[in-house]
C-alpha cells in the first residue's frame, strides 16, 4: 500500500482495436461513410485533370477521355462511385437531424426534407447535363 | 481573485475564447457546404466524365464547347468554390476517419497532413482553372 503523502495515480487507458468497426454492421457503415471523404478527394483530382486537359488542347482532352476509359481507371471510379453513393444517401438522411426547418411554425417532416434534396439532385443533374451536352 | 465552488479562478470562465478556436466553426461550415456539393453536384459530374463520355454511352461534347463552359467567369467562380469546399470537407472528414476509424491518435500530424493536402489541392485548383479560362 502506498503512503498517503504520495498517492498512486493510475491512469485508465482504454484499448481500442484498429479493427473495432468490423464487428458490427452499423459501425462498419459509419467508417465506410467517413471513408467516402477519400473518394471525394479522388474525384476532385480527377476533375482537375480533366479541366487541365481541356485547358491545354483538344488532343489533351481526347487523351484524357482515353485514359479515363482504361479498365483500371474505370475500376477505381466504380469503387469511388459506390462510396459517393453512400455519402449521398447518408448525407441526405442526416439533414433533417441537422436542420430544423419550420413552415408557419410547424416542423417540416423529415421525409419531406429528404425528398426535396433528391428533387434538388435531379434538377441540378438535369441542368449540368444540359449545360455540358447542348 | 474570486474562486468558484470547485476552486477554479473565475477569470478562466470569463476569458474570451482563444482566437484559433474561432477557425473551427468555419471549418465545420465548409465541411457542411462541401458535403452538400458532394451530394448534389458531384454525382452528375462523375456520371458524365468518369463513365458516360469516356465509355461512349453519350457522345462526348466537343473541345470548343467544353472549353467555353469552363472558361466562363461564372463557371470559374463556381468550380473554384466547389473544389475548395469539397477539399475542406474531404480533409476534415478524413482526419476524423483516421482518428476514430483507424485509431490513429496523432491529432496534430494528421491535421497538418489532411489540411495541408487540401490547401495544396485548393492552390492547384486555382492554377488549373486560371490556365483553362
Amino acid at each position: 500500500m502506498s503512503s498517503p503523502s504520495t498517492p498512486e495515480v493510475r491512469v485508465h487507458r482504454p484499448q481500442m482495436s484498429t479493427w473495432w468497426w468490423t464487428r458490427k454492421r452499423s459501425y462498419f457503415l459509419f467508417v465506410m461513410r467517413e471513408l467516402s471523404s477519400f473518394f471525394v478527394a479522388w474525384f476532385v483530382a480527377f476533375l482537375l485533370v480533366l479541366i487541365a486537359a481541356v485547358g491545354r488542347s483538344e488532343a489533351a482532352y481526347q487523351d484524357f477521355l482515353d485514359w479515363a476509359a482504361a479498365p483500371w481507371v474505370v475500376a477505381i471510379n466504380l469503387v469511388a462511385t459506390a462510396f459517393l453513393a453512400l455519402h449521398v444517401v447518408t448525407w441526405f438522411s442526416l439533414t433533417p437531424q441537422a436542420m430544423d426547418v419550420r413552415v408557419r411554425g410547424r416542423k417540416v417532416p423529415a421525409v419531406l426534407i429528404i425528398a426535396s434534396q433528391y428533387v434538388g439532385l435531379a434538377l441540378v443533374s438535369a441542368f449540368v447535363i444540359w449545360l455540358v451536352t447542348r | 481573485m474570486t474562486f468558484t465552488p470547485v476552486g477554479r479562478p473565475v477569470h478562466r470562465y470569463l476569458r474570451p475564447p482563444a482566437p484559433k478556436r474561432r477557425l473551427l466553426p468555419l471549418v465545420w461550415l465548409a465541411f457542411s457546404g462541401g458535403g452538400v456539393m458532394a451530394a448534389i453536384f458531384l454525382p452528375v459530374l462523375v456520371f458524365l466524365f468518369a463513365f458516360a463520355f469516356p465509355l461512349g454511352w453519350i457522345s462526348a461534347p466537343d473541345h470548343d464547347h467544353l472549353s467555353a463552359v469552363v472558361g466562363h467567369p461564372l463557371t470559374f467562380l463556381f468550380l473554384l468554390g466547389m473544389f475548395v469546399v469539397l477539399l475542406v470537407h474531404s480533409a476534415h472528414r478524413f482526419r476524423y476517419t483516421l482518428y476514430d476509424g483507424l485509431q490513429i491518435k496523432h491529432k496534430q500530424i494528421t491535421a497538418v497532413l489532411c489540411y495541408g493536402v487540401a490547401a495544396i489541392g485548393a492552390i492547384s485548383a486555382l492554377v488549373v482553372l486560371l490556365t483553362a479560362s
